[in-house]
């Protein structure tokens, strides 16, 4: 096996600032005239990647995982020549395909048809080779009844279908692929992932980044974490997603300060300062357990008074599946005004319905009229829910191999015949 | 297989980049060399015909979606503007035309000037509207105002086939020089590309440029010889108009139409020196600047 990709010291810097500044001409001037002598000033600049070296060897497939704003995405952008890395080279060997967005080029007032043919020339592809799976690429798509309809009418779902359609009929050497899976139904997903499968026994390298870290594990043979910009491990897959994991919200307590936290992102008016597991009670809930009550309590700092914000966060599976998000908004609330200083939100949960397992919370606060964000904070801080008797009278373990959830529930077994009805088990029998 | 070097990067040279730290002043934009030898990038181009080919035909199958009148406003758009400069300037003004009607010399120029301020304009804007794409995929970024330029050339042809059916009914019979009207067909086109790869990487940074294009075709109309012909100003400034490349454009295009005039070759060859020149320039600054479009558009 031979070196496919080469990657050598790589750095990326940006200037901040600069953009706004800058875009018009006469600010330029105006600069120049106020002070024709003075140096110009020091202007901020961001890594966006610092030294990042590695190789891969040809039919490697390999998953980049990180944090949002790590830097892998402009690693993506660099090894697809969209842009260039301030220092560092790269190499790779024969032709290279990425995909960093489903369906790039595509024209709403064109048909499916001749969209397929616009963004296969644009993604690498020859038009014979277009017009030899033409036929193959309509029906993966599993949309031909409207594949001569103009795209401006198709959902957003049968767009990427259609765009995923046509990347899964490349055939590069390389293929660079950027979180495509996080949108399409789940069947959808999986005859990507499946596709993207069929590439890997094609004996093609891959490059794949996705915050779906079960579809990491399932394709990747090796891992690489990029943190700050920086490469932070390099190895299998499953060591990778382990201590990247282990990396999130190392305070074991049910109380969880949030003041040294890496990659927050928002303007920061308003910031989550600390978020404590309580019982009803108002106690700090030590345990967490399966079927049982639940406060999150969120404390805030607002720097100024804010108006209208809206409060909220997700929950994710340690997979990065996301469970749920519930914010102040969804729940029809307005808050007219949060003063300046400090103040913390709630929410009660009477049944926590998750299995046991570890999941994590990614924080977020943003404005209720323009949703810009003032705070975001991914995976900021995890629970661990034990396990718990769930259903009365069962004393079954129940584990994260039953699912993510369950509900309030019982069977009926009426319909059995006999004396069926004597078999149901009473509510709270054994309890 | 060959090991081609995707990417070439500042600092593998002379000028070797100091490593990240926070006393490290310098941007993306100083940092990047041009990295291909021209050669390279006239060969990538070539290899990559077939998406501008595409992209082109986007262009035109976008262009009339969902206008009731479709292509025929390829036509109509010359055409209303002659009859109108034919109504003012022509019968009311009393501008003289070499000879040859004035609806046929006026629209003769317009047909010219309309591909040429249009596409302009599309051109210059085709780094910005397309910056999804740049953002997102690789491919040689010239083929973008490259595509916008070809594109406009079908309403060319279809405006064109209102010239002969004009030149008929006003039984204009041109000469053989008519086989060198595409010639200047092509140096509109040539200095469209131009002065259009110039004014896209400029819009890329300073968008000041989208609103410069039509503040300069709406003043290029009129100093240009097409509602009124070069021997209707006075001798000693018809050596100025040398300097406006669209006037030996439009006046060698009439020339060779309709014979009646002798075709001015000091116009005609200052104007191809500086379409040239303005696309060796247009193409070096495109050159220079592509690599940061992504990070800057």
């Amino acid at each position: 096996m031979s070196e496919s990709i080469t990657v050598e010291s790589l750095s990326k810097c940006y200037e901040i600032g600069v953009r706004q500044r800058e875009t018009q001409l006469r600010d330029h001037l105006v600069g120049l005239l106020r002070a024709p002598f003075r140096r110009r000033e020091r202007r901020e600049i961001v890594w966006a990647l610092r030294e990042v070296s590695f190789s891969v060897q040809e039919g490697e497939v390999v998953g980049i995982i990180g944090r949002n704003g790590a830097g892998k995405s402009t690693l993506l952008k660099i090894l697809s020549k969209i842009t260039y890395p301030t220092s560092g080279r790269v190499r790779a060997r024969g032709r290279v395909a990425s995909l960093l967005e489903v369906g790039t080029g595509f024209h709403e007032e064109l048909t499916g048809r001749e969209n397929i043919y616009l963004n296969g020339s644009i993604l690498g592809m020859k038009k014979r080779e277009v017009d030899a799976k033409l036929e193959q690429i309509v029906e993966f798509s599993g949309i031909e009844r409207f594949i001569d309809t103009p795209i401006k009418r198709y959902s957003s779902g049968m767009r990427l279908r259609l765009g995923f359609a046509v990347a899964a009929h490349l055939e590069p050497d390389v293929l660079i692929v950027d979180e495509v899976l996080a949108v399409g139904d789940a069947a959808f997903q999986k005859k990507c992932l499946t596709a993207m499968q069929n590439l890997r026994g094609g004996g093609r390298t891959v490059l794949f980044v996705s915050h779906n870290m079960a579809a990491v594990e399932n394709l990747c043979s090796r891992g690489i974490w990029i943190s700050n910009g920086q490469l932070r491990l390099d190895g299998s897959t499953h060591d990778v997603i382990e201590a990247y994991m282990a990396s999130f919200a190392s305070a074991e307590d049910a109380s969880s300060e949030l003041h040294g936290i890496e990659g927050r992102r928002g303007d920061g008016e308003v910031r989550y300062t600390r978020v404590e597991f309580l019982s009803s009670g108002r106690e700090l809930q030590t345990v967490t357990r399966s079927g049982k009550s639940l406060v999150v309590r969120l404390h805030y700092r607002a720097n100024q008074a804010i108006e209208r914000p809206c409060f909220g966060f997700k929950i994710f599976t340690e997979m990065g599946t996301l469970v749920t998000d519930t914010s102040t908004w969804l729940h029809g609330l307005d808050i007219p005004l949060v003063p300046k200083g400090d103040g913390y939100v709630e929410l009660e949960i009477d049944v926590l319905n998750l299995l046991p397992g570890r999941y994590y919370f990614t924080l977020w606060i943003d404005s209720c009229d323009t949703r810009k964000d003032y705070d975001l904070i991914e995976n900021a801080v995890h629970l661990d829910v034990e396990e718990a008797p769930i259903y009365p009278g069962a004393t079954r373990r129940i584990d994260s191999r039953y699912g993510l959830v369950f509900f309030p529930q019982r069977w009926r077994l009426e319909g059995i015949g006999h004396d069926a009805a004597a078999l149901e088990v009473p509510p709270a029998a054994n309890a | 297989m060959p090991l081609n070097d995707n990417i070439r990067v500042a600092g593998q040279g002379t000028r070797r980049l100091a490593g990240p730290g926070p006393g490290a002043v310098f941007g993306v934009a100083c940092a990047l060399e041009t990295g291909k030898h021209v050669g390279e990038w006239l060969s990538e181009i070539w290899r990559s015909r077939e998406i501008l080919y595409f992209l082109a035909w986007r262009d035109v199958k976008v262009r009339y979606k969902q206008a009731a009148l479709g292509m025929a406003w390829a036509l109509l758009q010359p055409l209303l503007t002659m009859v109108i400069f034919s109504l003012f300037f022509g019968r009311l003004a009393g501008i003289p035309s070499d000879g040859v009607p004035y609806k046929l010399f006026s629209y003769s120029g317009l047909l010219l000037w309309t591909y040429f301020s249009v596409t302009l304009a599309q051109t210059g804007n085709s780094l910005v509207t397309n910056s999804q794409l740049i953002t997102k995929i690789y491919f040689p970024r010239v083929l973008l105002p490259a595509a916008s330029a070809l594109a406009g050339l079908l309403d060319l042809v279809v405006g064109s086939v209102f010239l002969v059916a004009l030149m008929a009914y006003y039984h204009v019979v041109p000469g053989w020089s008519v086989l060198l009207t595409p010639l200047f067909v092509a140096q509109t086109a040539l200095l469209v590309m131009g002065s259009g790869m110039l004014l896209a990487a400029i819009n890329v940074r300073y968008r000041d440029v989208k609103y410069t294009i039509p503040f300069l075709t709406q003043t290029g109309l009129f100093v240009t010889p097409i509602i009124w012909p070069v021997s209707y100003l006075p001798h000693r400034y018809q050596l100025w108009l040398a300097l406006n490349p669209m006037a030996g454009v439009v006046e060698g295009f009439r020339a060779c139409l309709f014979g009646a005039q002798p075709l001015d070759w000091t116009l005609v060859g200052c104007s191809w020196a500086i379409t040239l020149l303005l696309l060796l320039l247009g193409g070096m600054h495109f050159r220079s600047t592509e690599r940061v479009f992504a990070d800057i558009v």
